[in-house]
């Protein structure tokens, strides 16, 4: 029944460690009211936010077992906290928990890192069947049937 | 104090390098470098590979000077404690990073204020040598642009 649906949206936020997390930072704002759990790739990172912060392996597109492993971590949150919305910068985690998430049936949000300004980044691209809103952070590399440009982290 | 760092994805020995050459003949200008993964030991600086993101935030925040690879994490991090930084891109023809989205981080952002660009290690110490004249940003917002926190503020409420 739609009035027994809490009314507190289940935000699930992930991004790699460095730029990708701090671009995550930065959209903080949009996220008010809502719980609020983030994964990231370093456990330091726990100080920036108020929320649970899980950590899983630091992995990219090119290493085949620690992104095994990676993605059976990010597998294992997505379907024990059951996010309403899944947003991510980037990069590999951000697009396994956006795989899962689809597969379940949240709704997803991929906002490519504004350091890709000539091209989407890897992962940006092989994101696209799976992510409901599919964003760069430059007008330029938005068209119709591309990625869309809401705006920017800075 | 003059902070280096390269991340923690990749290291970037050639901007260690050019740094740790540099400081031999400026003894008196402290580096601390973190280099990231790699087994190049600087002889002239303190190093470490990694620190940890608080201690990370201490150094941007003790430094004068930033020097670093063309990543948005350190740049970000540069903008928001005005603090001049120096990016030295990586390359990817150099095995330096996957594609060469640092020489177009480079470009686009190479005017703005607080933000100098180094093409190369040639550069890096020409522009050492004149770090007096390297001016920190007028920082930059907390947050993402409003229109974006909007939007996807919107789409959240409505999924």
């Amino acid at each position: 029944m739609e009035d027994m649906k809490p009314m507190r949206k289940r935000v699930l936020a992930v991004a790699s460690g460095g730029g990708h997390w701090v671009q995550l930072l930065r959209l903080r704002p949009a996220f008010e009211g809502c719980q609020i759990v983030y994964i990231s790739t370093n456990a330091g990172y726990q100080a920036d936010v108020q929320g649970v912060l899980h950590v899983v392996m630091d992995a990219n597109m090119w290493q085949k077992m620690k992104l095994i492993k990676m993605f059976m971590q990010v597998a294992w949150i997505v379907i024990s906290y059951r996010p309403d919305i899944i947003i991510t910068t980037g990069a590999a985690p951000g697009f396994s928990a956006i795989m899962f998430g689809k597969l379940l049936g949240a709704k997803t949000i991929w906002l490519d890192s504004i350091a890709n300004s000539e091209e989407l980044s890897t992962s940006g691209q092989k994101v696209k069947r799976f992510a409901d809103v599919w964003l760069t952070q430059w007008p330029h590399l938005a068209d119709e049937h591309g990625p869309k440009c809401w705006g920017s982290v800075l | 104090m003059i902070f280096v760092t390269v991340g923690t994805q990749l290291s970037f020995d050639r901007l260690i390098t050019a740094v740790d050459k540099w400081s031999v003949n400026n003894p008196s200008d402290k580096v601390f470098a973190q280099v990231g993964p790699t087994d190049y030991a600087p002889k002239h600086i303190e190093f470490a590979d990694f620190v940890a993101p608080d201690v990370a935030d201490g150094l941007f925040k003790q430094a004068s000077l930033i020097v670093s690879h063309a990543g948005m994490g350190s740049i970000l991090t540069a903008l928001k404690y005005k603090k001049p930084i120096l990016i030295m891109p990586r390359r990817a023809s150099l095995g330096e990073h996957r594609n060469d989205h640092q020489l177009a981080t480079a470009k686009w952002l190479g005017s703005t204020p607080g933000i100098t660009v180094a093409k190369d290690e040639s550069e890096i110490e020409i522009l050492l040598n004149n770090r007096n004249t390297l001016n920190g940003g007028g920082g930059i917002s907390d947050f993402a642009s409003p229109d974006l926190v909007k939007r996807l503020q919107e789409y959240i409420l409505a999924n």
